[in-house]
């Protein structure tokens, strides 16, 4: 019998199609996989069994009516736990947000429901989304499939785990400074940040506004073309929406995997390697270069020297923004009220009750960046970083026609080595950080493990602002090369997990 | 180098409206301080003549058509509330002892 939780969401997208399979026999293996193995892995902060299999069953009888259905129709996936949806919890990981039940859907969360896509369940994530480890999440953390004691990256460590173990085949992720990015890469698997304002925001629970993308995870590159094109699009409830169409992602991967990429200008940027980067990633890096080169591309080197400023720009950017943004969390409307004499009392006892110490941190940081006589010193000194990083990347994007680096600077790190390190924290995200700072899109896709830990290592490509399917043909071209090398998916290289009943 | 003091962040968290006692201020004093020395950096650009970017993607004038659609009802808006009251959200007091 075929184990259909092993199959890509395109292959499962045609066996529905072929009628070889039902959505309820997809989302039953994949509920039978999280029973079997979430207890280890905790990808999943709620399983949505019934609705799950009531969507799946409705598409099966409309298929068997021959009523013509989106790509994805009946193939099931996870929504990471920023998203609102009516009818399921939805905490963002915090507390402060425990047991609520959202009154509306987020446009993604619609666009996934008008796709006729069971929903398996909400993943796990740091707190309001401030994490690359999961270890700030209020009810503990996700592990990482490849080694059950060491991070699945942040903030949606979930999301990326939920595929690695193969829980779900797709996922839909939010990267604020890499929280797509760096679980694909430190889970062996495939994540797009697109760019600023390709997918509404509507319902995201916000952490930066001016910074916050929501974007698709898989393990293949194209199925994540495939969950781009269906997240994608102008939606009037978001003001920062981009007013365009949806680009063409998956004929980008095809068009990469198929015709190589003969032309292509590929940068390697200078300050995202180097000191600092683990011998095994660099490795890795280098190979991945030659495979670019074999397929077509022209290597050449680029210089970013403002990046050098992006870590503490964003630092203070995103502390500022989320200061103000989950100031709406204060015992009024929705959520946690701890009860005292006043309404200020009130909040104060609150919000110290329901938020953990890494949202705290922000929160007095941000206050610290706006507050009168340093605000220009911190927060207007990073607004003119970010026109510093923005005018690198027109220069090097003059030179090249992507860039990419490592994702990462290390494979995946013990849980709990840097949770009370903060600053050691913040270094995961030093090369995905630039991206979010200009709005530019990015990927991240496995380019193999590192030889000295067996770990996966990601492989991280970056596009001018509104070329996000330039990510898809080069990450295509790569990922074929890479996988007639394993000869296989990274994925299904990982450990087995053990399976409990 | 200091920065932010332990009553810097005591200031600072009461303007955020987060409670701390003395266990939170010894553990995350030092933390936040370090946080701040991380990022002080981006302050030797402060004097440059560098236009600031508070948005990635220029967009101006952004409307939708003024129209009336569907909303949320008083009842789906209360329905998570910690306290309702007559159709409305109900707080605890807003005013001081003096009042």
């Amino acid at each position: 019998m075929t184990d259909w939780t092993r199959a890509s969401a395109l292959e499962m997208s045609a066996a529905l199609r072929a009628g070889t399979v039902t959505s309820v026999e997809l989302v039953q293996a994949h509920l039978d996989r999280i029973a079997g193995v979430d207890g280890a892995v905790h990808a999943f902060l709620h399983v949505n069994t019934e609705d799950a299999l009531a969507v799946a069953a409705s598409v099966d009888a409309d298929r068997a009516a021959g009523v013509d259905l989106p790509l994805l129709a009946g193939v099931p996936i996870a929504i990471k736990d920023i998203l609102v949806t009516k009818g399921m919890p939805t905490t963002a990981g915090s507390k402060i947000l425990e047991g609520w039940m959202p009154p509306y859907d987020a446009t993604v969360t619609s666009k996934i429901r008008q796709a006729r896509m069971p929903i398996l369940g909400k993943t796990n994530m740091d707190e309001f989304a401030m994490g690359s480890s999961t270890e700030h999440s209020a009810y503990g953390p996700t592990h990482n499939p490849w080694d059950l004691d060491r991070i699945p990256g942040g903030s949606g460590g979930g999301s990326a785990a939920s595929l690695a173990a193969w829980e779900a085949p797709l996922a839909i992720g939010s990267d604020t400074g890499g929280s797509i990015r760096q679980p694909a890469a430190v889970t062996g698997t495939v994540g797009v940040k697109p760019t600023y304002g390709g997918v509404s925001r509507y319902g995201a629970i916000a952490l930066a506004s001016s910074l916050d993308q929501l974007g698709p995870c898989a393990r293949t590159v194209a199925d994540t073309a495939a969950l781009h094109e269906v997240m994608g699009g102008h939606d009037v409830m978001d003001a920062t929406s981009l007013d365009q169409p949806v680009p063409s992602c998956l004929d980008a991967a095809r068009d990469g995997a198929t015709n190589g990429l003969k032309g292509v200008r590929v940068g390697v940027v200078k300050e995202l390697g180097g000191d600092g980067y683990q011998a095994g990633v660099k490795q890795r890096f280098e190979e991945a270069l030659d495979h670019l080169r074999a397929a077509g591309a022209e290597i050449v080197e680029v210089s970013c020297p403002s990046f050098v400023y992006a870590m503490g720009a964003y630092y203070v950017i995103l502390p500022s923004e989320a200061s103000s943004n989950l100031a709406k969390f204060d015992s009024v409307r929705f959520g946690l009220r701890v009860e005292r004499d006043t309404i200020e009392q009130t909040m104060g006892a609150t919000r110290a009750e329901g938020f953990g110490d890494e949202v705290k941190r922000r929160l007095v940081l941000g206050t610290y960046a706006l507050s009168a006589g340093y605000r220009d010193a911190y927060y207007g000194s990073a607004q003119k970083v970010r026109t510093l990083i923005q005018r690198d990347f027109v220069a090097a994007f003059e030179k090249a026609d992507v860039l990419v680096s490592p994702t990462t600077p290390t494979t995946p790190f013990k849980l709990g080595e840097r949770v009370d390190d903060p600053v050691a924290m913040y270094l995961n995200d030093i090369a995905t950080i630039p991206a979010n700072l200009a709005g530019i899109p990015g990927m991240s896709l496995p380019s193999g493990v590192a030889p000295e830990d067996g770990l996966p290592v990601g492989f991280q490509i970056l596009a001018p602002a509104h070329e996000d399917a330039r990510l898809y043909r080069i990450g295509a071209a790569l990922e074929k090369a890479l996988v007639a090398e394993w000869g296989g998916s990274l994925a299904s290289m990982a450990p087995e997990l053990e399976v409990t009943r | 180098m200091s920065h932010l003091s332990r009553a810097d962040v005591a200031r600072l968290a009461a303007l955020a409206r987060i409670d701390m006692n003395d266990a939170d201020l010894d553990r995350l004093s030092g933390q936040i301080d370090a946080i701040v020395d991380a990022v002080a950096l981006v302050s030797e650009v402060a004097n440059q003549d560098v236009p600031a970017t508070s948005h990635p993607i220029p967009m101006s004038n952004v409307h939708r058509v003024d129209e009336v659609r569907p909303s949320l009802a008083q009842a789906d808006a209360l329905a998570a509330a910690p306290e309702a009251e007559d159709g409305r959200f109900r707080v605890p007091r807003i005013l001081g002892e003096e009042a």
